[in-house]
């Protein structure tokens, strides 16, 4: 069962789901357009980018690559390893920061 | 029965846990990944990988963005166009944006007309996915020209501000690009596969030998995502942000 059908079966699912994505990813991208258009700043500008951001990748992942409908085995392989990514972010920005101060400190001095 | 109850993990997940059902998959023999075909995981593993040097662009990007004492460029009115009147602030990105989630539409749906063995739907809404894309392209390359002549942004400089402005947008949105023009090419060819009936006579491959199916197209799919997939965080990080 597990060796015969795979050559058979694909993802196939109804076409309305992806109209609607389709659709839902048109107003987020609109969403994060308006962000800029209107001129949001601070956290209220980052966080609804970050929001957007997100939304929309999830939706891409989960409908238009099918992960949603894949084996959990696949599901975890992919999405455990990108998690390192976020210490990296986290160590780089701890670092960016100790870099800016430095400048700061040794610019103002005029060194 | 209702379609709330439809969820992912239904088949998955009917008699064991999560869990044991992945140390299952994953310490049986020769296929980790089940019901999914060779060459549509080998898409997956490459994609994470390109995930990886994606992530190092940008964060090597917010590195440079966040440690420079020299105000950074406004991208808002650095990619303003004006038609005449009064320059609307990053109107040409979000049209690229718009162009490349319509694209990834027209992909879907050339997925599931494959899959139905409907050649000619497949083959025309793999066209337009490549047309979408060769669009996306243009335009970026009418973008860097406006920045390159037009406002004179360098790799090592730029009259706006941070010099770091001009080398992270040409690597990243350059590499995008590049993964865009790569895959309109990848389009194409698997457009004429599908028109020429390869998927339905089992033709074999030129450089394979082997015999294709329609699975190609879903694999070209994710490709062709991931490619919108990192437009979206490049769209958040480095025009938005």
């Amino acid at each position: 069962m597990t060796n015969s059908d795979d050559h058979v079966e694909g993802q196939q699912h109804p076409l309305g789901i992806y109209f609607k994505i389709w659709a839902l990813l048109f107003v987020l991208s609109a969403c994060s357009y308006m962000v800029d258009y209107y001129h949001l700043e601070g956290y209220l500008r980052w966080t609804l980018i970050i929001v957007f951001m997100l939304l929309k990748a999830g939706l891409i992942i989960a409908v238009f690559m099918h992960m949603m409908w894949e084996r959990l085995a696949l599901l975890y392989a992919m999405a455990v390893p990108p998690i390192v990514v976020l210490v990296f972010i986290a160590l780089m920005s701890i670092e960016s920061d100790y870099t800016f101060t430095t400048r700061e400190f040794f610019f103002a001095l005029g060194s | 029965m209702t379609p709330h109850t439809m969820s992912n993990t239904q088949a998955v997940t009917a008699s064991k846990g999560a869990w044991a059902n992945i140390t299952a998959d994953w310490s049986s023999d020769q296929r980790a990944f089940k019901n999914v075909p060779w060459g549509k995981a080998m898409m997956w593993v490459f994609l994470l990988s390109d995930t990886f040097i994606f992530s190092c662009f940008l964060i090597s990007y917010m590195t440079v963005r966040v440690s420079t004492v020299v105000p950074w460029p406004n991208p808002s009115e650095v990619f303003a166009l004006s038609f005449g009147g009064e320059p609307i602030p990053l109107i040409l990105i979000a049209i690229m944006t718009f162009i490349l989630i319509t694209s990834s539409g027209t992909m879907v749906l050339a997925v599931n007309y494959g899959y139905r063995k409907d050649r000619a739907k497949t083959a025309i809404l793999l066209l337009i996915t490549a047309a979408f894309g060769a669009t996306f392209v243009g335009m970026q390359a009418f973008e860097w020209t406006k920045l390159i002549v037009e406002e004179g942004v360098r790799p090592w400089g730029n009259p706006m501000g941070a010099a770091q402005f001009g080398s992270t947008f040409f690597m990243i949105t350059g590499f995008h690009g590049f993964h865009v023009s790569v895959g309109v090419i990848f389009l194409v060819i698997v457009a004429r596969k599908v028109w020429r009936g390869d998927f339905d006579n089992e033709t074999r491959g030129f450089f394979t030998s082997r015999k294709g199916n329609y699975e190609i197209v879903e694999t070209m799919g994710l490709y062709w995502h991931f490619v919108d997939l990192v437009w979206v965080f490049i769209f958040a990080f480095f025009y938005l942000w």
